[in-house]
């Protein structure tokens, strides 16, 4: 097998820090490569410096043998490699056999021949096992059947080399499979791939070979039948880590403090009770589509809900967010980029942002700026945020783990008593994921109250001292810590009555 | 490790210390400067004392108008009403405090012999009859402003087709009023705020005992001392209070805004008022220095000055970054734009051209900066 693409002593830097240093690496035609490391490992750098997003400071890079220097994605295309991303790159406006034409319709008499591009779209369609029209719209699609089209896409330019980056996030258990058995096809015809992604345990089981980055250098590379997921770990990391869950250290109090009855929202929730105690981590389980993160919604008064009763401390909690933020409720959402940071804002402004009121002074709030820079380092030095200059410096230019315990540090600032955490370990590396545990126990232990939302299980296990199962909008279980089971738990989750 | 550090500082390249430049507050008024340092050989008349003394008076209440635009801006938000709101407030306050009127030119207008009559407005015989006048003009405004804000927070309408409206409605309710008369004979305590000097200067020899007016520039002036404080107020507003937090976080993130318990409806109610009062001391400057309620005030390419040097200062038309001195500095570089251009005898069309380019370019600088920025970052 000769090299498709070849990495020499290629380096990147960024006003003087390095992103990738002097990397040699070789990827053979027909492979699959999986490439893991933490957040800021360097692999976005790589992937943008394949394709024609980013200028190498240094080394070069050989595409079948001969030197390649995209200036622009599509010199990328143009050579034939192709990129399946976490955010796809879709016209959800216009139909499937157009967005896989968007860059040239063949036309006739100068009409686009859409007979053609039907035909062919078709037939691609068709070598994925994806059974919907070229005439659908993308908009009507689920995230998996888009990144098929994605793909249709990649195919249709003729690309060799299809690079996927983290492409799982979104998908359902069933449509990662047929992910992964449309990979298995693409290997099948000969295409090479690059494989991105924090589950190991996929990477173990896609790729031939494996490359791990750290701060920018490779690591460790090797065939993947070397590799086992430990392995991996420390090479990640670069230490072995001694469990992936801290020990729990106190035990819930009695006190009830959030209790949620009968919650009932038509086509959403169906009678849903869920009690949060003191000091206790109560984890919430269910499949895409369950309802976990509507009930996290409703809980903090951001959706409308028709009956049930929410109370806090043993009170009706009043109607939207705010008041419920003042009653110590608090939410860490699923999507931190959108819902819960201000990107271009500093690591300080977004530290204060929950609880600024506190900081301001006299009528006219004036900012008591001391005592909110004060308060925000404390914060940084209590929740090792990585960072330089906290009033300067921009959230954005944080790793996904610093810029999550951001968001946890804006709300501990406002000293909650209970805690809505969803998904608060998604795209989060492997280090950081622990320090985000030790902060939920630390939490928990200091008296609050946690609803922790998950799809991963072992998250749940590790975590929670009881985990409420949800699915199509209902509670379908409650299991305590001594009873955890993963499959009792995937059974109340896809409703299998349990035997 | 420290030392390493610091040689990396003191070799930076010529285009990264360019860039500091570019990205620091003041690059504006280094712009400004240069702008001038340039043009002065060539028009020699730029830095006549007479000359700054007329830039400087042009510069005051577009200032006022230009501070209330930077809050809307500031939300990722844009009022296009202000030019309106500056017309009709300078209707309203001068039929309130008029001392008479003319029945031959306001008879037709649907106000005469309701509001104002041969003798005048109903405050215009009352000694501090034009601060009612002037609370009259704010609270109206407001009101234009609080209408402005409920159509965007409450029910989600775009700014800009709120404010378009407001635009097109307002300006045709204040040319109804006096049926696109002036209104004149404001009282002299009024016409003060618009052109009343404080300090003075003479420059040359003192050979006659009394030098002619026009000899005389004014330099410290009413207009100057309102535009300061409102500029400082707005600064100590924008920069230093939970509410200026609000809103430069509602306008890098509205949702995570809404999600952290800001109040989001309340405080963007907030800004479009600021925005219409700012409008409305505006008016009073220029009402005062022109001794008239006109209600076409503001139309026109008002509203091109009032963005333009907002968005010349660096205020991001994308939301979120905003600073007071950046527009400060964004009316100056705009008024000495505009006064070079006429110095130069174009005419009004060839300046709006230069300036309608400017502005684009402005607007350029704005995304080139943006650019800039987030890859410092990376």
């Amino acid at each position: 097998m000769s090299a498709l693409l070849r990495f020499e002593s290629l380096s990147k830097a960024w006003f003087g820090v390095p992103a990738v240093s002097d990397l040699t690496l070789e990827i053979a035609e027909g492979a699959a490569l999986g490439l893991i490391g933490q957040n800021g490992a360097g692999k976005s750098t790589l992937m943008n410096m394949i394709g024609g997003v980013v200028e190498p400071t240094a080394g070069r890079m050989l595409w079948r043998g001969e030197p390649y220097a995209p200036a622009r994605p599509a010199d990328a295309t143009a050579a034939g490699i192709a990129f399946i991303h976490q955010e796809l790159n879709l016209f959800t406006n216009l139909s499937v056999a157009e967005n896989l034409y968007i860059d040239g319709f063949p036309t006739r008499l100068g009409m686009i021949d859409r007979r053609a591009i039907r035909a062919r779209t078709e037939e691609i369609l068709a070598r994925l096992d994806l059974a919907v029209s070229p005439d659908t719209i993308v908009g009507e699609l689920s995230p998996g059947e888009r990144q098929l089209v994605e793909i249709a896409k990649a195919l249709h330019n003729e690309a060799r080399l299809v690079i996927f980056d983290e492409p799982t996030t979104s998908l359902t258990p069933r449509e990662t499979q047929r992910l992964f058995d449309v990979i298995g096809r693409l290997k099948a015809q000969g295409r090479t791939i690059i494989y991105i992604s924090h589950i190991l345990s996929d990477v173990a089981r896609l790729c031939d070979a494996i490359a791990v980055l750290r701060d920018g250098l490779l690591v460790d590379s090797g065939p993947a039948e070397a590799f086992d997921v430990p392995r991996m770990i420390r090479s990640m990391i670069g230490r072995d880590l001694d469990g992936l869950f801290p020990p729990r250290t106190a035990a819930p109090g009695p006190t009830p403090l959030l209790e949620a009855r009968g919650l009932t929202q038509p086509g959403v929730l169906e009678d849903v009770t869920v009690t949060v105690h003191a000091g206790e981590v109560v984890g919430l389980f269910g499949l895409m589509g369950a309802g976990r993160t509507e009930l996290a919604r409703i809980l903090f008064g951001l959706d409308p809900v028709e009956a049930g009763e929410i109370r806090l401390d043993g009170a009706p909690l009043p109607a939207g967010p705010r008041g419920r933020i003042a009653r110590g409720l608090a939410f860490v959402t699923e999507n931190r980029r959108e819902e819960g940071l201000m990107m271009e804002a500093s690591i300080m402004d977004n530290l204060g942002l929950v609880s600024i009121r506190d900081f301001g002074r006299g009528p006219a709030g004036l900012i008591d700026r001391d005592a909110l820079a004060a308060r925000a380092e404390e914060a940084r030095r209590d929740l090792s945020i990585k960072a330089g200059d906290i009033g300067r410096q921009p959230v954005k230019a944080l790793s996904g783990g610093n810029q999550q315990k951001v968001v946890i540090g804006k709300w501990l600032m406002s000293a909650p008593r209970v805690f809505i955490l969803d998904e608060p370990t998604r795209g989060v590396d492997v280090g950081a994921k622990f320090e985000i545990y030790a902060l939920i126990d630390r939490i928990a232990a200091a008296g609050s109250g946690i609803l922790l939302i998950s799809s991963e299980i072992e998250e749940l296990m590790g975590m929670a001292d009881r985990i409420v199962v949800m699915s199509r909008g209902e509670t379908t279980g409650a299991l305590a810590r001594r009873d955890f089971d993963r499959e009792r738990i995937l059974r109340m989750a896809f409703r299998e009555t349990a035997a | 490790m420290h030392s390493t550090v610091k040689a990396a500082k003191t070799k930076r390249s010529l285009g990264a210390r360019a860039a500091d430049v570019f990205l620091s507050d003041y690059f504006v008024l280094y712009m400004s400067l240069a702008y001038v340092a340039v043009l002065a050989p060539f028009l020699p008349v730029l830095l006549a004392p007479a000359n700054l003394s007329n830039v400087l008076s042009n510069m005051w209440p577009l200032l006022v108008v230009a501070v209330g635009q930077t809050f809307v801006l500031a939300i990722a938000g844009i009022d296009l009403s202000q030019g309106a709101v500056v017309g009709l407030t300078s209707v309203v306050g001068a039929m309130l405090i008029a001392t008479m009127a003319d029945p031959v030119v306001l008879a037709n207008a649907p106000v005469w012999g309701l509001v104002l009559t041969e003798s005048g407005g109903p405050f215009g015989q009352m000694e501090w009859g034009f601060l009612l006048g002037i609370a009259v003009m704010v609270a109206v405004a407001a009101a234009i402003g609080a209408a402005n804000g409920a159509s965007v927070a409450v029910f989600g309408m775009p700014p800009f087709m709120v404010t378009l409206v407001g635009l097109i409605s307002v300006g045709a309710l204040a040319i109804y009023l006096t049926q696109s008369e002036n209104i004149r004979h404001l009282p002299d305590a009024y016409v003060m705020l618009g052109k009343g000097d404080i300090a003075s200067v003479h420059l040359g020899p003192k050979d006659t005992p009394q030098i002619p007016r026009r000899q005389i520039h004014s330099f410290v002036t009413y207009p100057m001392l309102i535009a300061i404080a409102v500029a400082l107020l707005a600064h100590l507003l924008l920069a230093k209070t939970v509410f200026g937090k609000w809103v430069l976080a509602i306008g890098v993130n509205r949702k995570a805004a809404e999600l952290s318990g800001v109040p989001v409806r309340r405080v963007v109610v907030l800004v479009f008022v600021i925005s219409a009062v700012c409008a409305a001391l505006a008016a009073v400057l220029y009402s005062a220095r022109l001794e008239a309620g006109r209600p076409t005030l503001g139309e026109g390419n008002f509203l091109l000055d009032v963005i333009g040097a907002v968005v010349i200062g660096g205020t991001s038309l994308f939301g979120g970054k905003a600073k007071i001195v950046w527009t400060v500095f964004g009316v100056l570089f705009f008024v000495l734009l505009s006064n070079t251009l006429n110095l130069m005898n174009l005419s009004s069309f060839q300046i709006d051209m230069v300036k309608g380019g400017v502005i684009l370019a402005a607007a350029l600088l704005d995304v080139l900066r943006t650019r800039l920025m987030r890859e410092r970052m990376r």
